[in-house]
């Protein structure tokens, strides 16, 4: 077995090193005059949000790439992106749900943005089980692509469909939603622990992403030899 | 060589024989057809109880229990007819056919629509008759068309995938449900638009929705059918 690559090791400590510093920046961010202590999910939710739809995005990127290449590489890049992505935005609708207790007085709404979250956790979910009942490594990675462009097209226009009728999803960077509930305007400490977040989330996630990679390729390789035992 | 000649031949002549063995082995065994049928039945019968459908609740519900009675059917159509091709190794012999695969999904989305719109065209006036509402209205039928199209295009693609796996049939609604949800969403919302007697213009975005629906994942269907058939 090749040893793990240095980078890799440096990515692992720096990504704990940046988590621990994103919660430090984040606890100690100016307190919300409204929302108080519960505001303080926003910084991780939204970090776990935007990996995760970019992981979602680059996993229908890479299904694109692999139907065109055939190229098994493509398909263990997009199995990681869509495995971690599947993870993170788990976290967010459980972080966003923590929040939406105090300020909206409920656990759940079916608002666009939490209906449309919660589909593609469903489509994500309903992919790895749709992989894990085809054995032919080809097939497997052919029908987890198709799915996967279906999944990733029908998110959004599931998205805009449900947009018809209004929404109270708080749009706190650049928007102005009159009825919105529970946005606030951030001072200068708490957008540097804000874009802080971003970054050690996109950090987080580069690095899971690529052992992710280095897991798929031990896995193929114990595949590989558990053929030639039974040879 | 006169395989070679057909296979120049016109793309509409083997989409037309697709369609044609379909309706010829449905006809002789009426299996899909009388199970979808009695299934259909069935579970108006069950959300009759379920929700206690008075002459108030059915005017606000009778366009979602009629979309989610077609979506329900339609999910035992698309796995039996697929399943039928698996199990006999008639797939085989049709990818053994020297015409283009896309011929081979458009004749299997024809011959399934065609059974979903015969047993929605048989439910309609069973489901006019039990609660007295006209449901045959021409804006009714244009929408049951564009969703059923939009169901039938993306079902067959991912039928095709859902036989061809360990679970097969238990499946195909997993992969099937969170994907079309744009397409329940915005048939309902047309149709409950259409029976509430709502103007022309609020049915008008819900109903471009569905075309867009339509046009949007019928073209991405037809470019990687290619993929889930492939051996």
């Amino acid at each position: 077995m090749q040893p793990k690559p240095l980078a890799l090791r440096i990515l692992d400590i720096a990504a704990v090193v940046v988590l621990a510093v994103a919660t430090y920046m984040a606890l100690n961010a100016p307190l919300e005059r409204v929302m108080g202590e519960v505001q303080k999910v926003f910084y991780f939710h939204v970090g776990t949000a935007w990996t995760a739809l970019l992981g979602f995005i680059l996993g229908g990127v890479f299904s694109v790439i692999y139907l065109i290449t055939k190229n098994l590489k493509w398909d263990k890049f997009q199995v990681a992106a869509i495995e971690v992505s599947l993870v993170f935005f788990l976290i967010t609708i459980v972080l966003g749900s923590i929040w939406a207790r105090p300020a909206w007085n409920t656990w759940w709404t079916w608002d666009p943005r939490l209906t449309t979250a919660a589909i593609t956790e469903l489509i994500y979910a309903a992919y790895f089980m749709l992989r894990q009942g085809i054995d032919d490594p080809d097939r497997r990675a052919r029908f987890g692509a198709v799915y996967a462009l279906v999944g990733a097209l029908s998110a959004p226009i599931t998205f805009f469909a449900i947009r018809l009728f209004r929404t109270i999803h708080p749009v706190v960077i650049g928007g102005t939603n009159p009825e919105a509930d529970g946005g606030f305007s951030m001072t200068p400490d708490m957008l540097s622990a804000f874009f802080f977040a971003l970054f050690a989330f996109s950090i987080i996630f580069i690095d899971l992403f690529w052992n992710r990679i280095r897991l798929g390729d031990l896995q193929e390789k114990v595949e590989q030899l558990k053929l030639k035992i039974s040879m | 060589m006169a395989d070679r000649t057909t296979s120049r031949g016109s793309f509409l002549k083997a989409v037309a024989a697709v369609v044609w063995k379909d309706v010829r082995a449905e006809f002789r065994s009426r299996e899909l057809f009388s199970a979808m049928l009695v299934f259909s039945l069935l579970i108006i019968l069950i959300f009759n109880f379920a929700l206690e459908l008075d002459l108030k609740t059915r005017q606000s519900v009778t366009a979602g229990v009629l979309w989610s009675t077609f979506a329900f059917a339609g999910t035992l159509g698309l796995n039996r007819s697929m399943a039928i091709e698996k199990d006999r190794g008639c797939l085989d012999g049709l990818l053994l056919a020297p015409v283009d695969r896309s011929a081979i999904y458009f004749g299997k989305v024809i011959s399934n629509l065609a059974f979903m719109l015969i047993v929605e065209l048989i439910v309609l006036p069973i489901y006019s008759l039990l609660y007295s509402v006209n449901l045959f209205q021409p804006g009714l039928l244009l929408v049951i068309l564009l969703g059923s199209i939009g169901y039938a295009g993306v079902g067959t693609l991912l039928a095709t995938m859902s036989v061809q796996t360990r679970t097969r049939d238990i499946l195909l609604p997993i992969l099937l449900f969170p994907v079309v949800i744009p397409v329940l969403l915005a048939a309902v919302k047309a149709s409950s638009g259409v029976l509430g007697g709502a103007d022309w213009e609020e049915i008008l975005l819900p109903l471009n929705l569905l075309i867009a629906y339509d046009v949007i994942f019928i073209a991405v269907a037809f470019m990687v059918f290619e993929n889930v058939v492939e051996e």
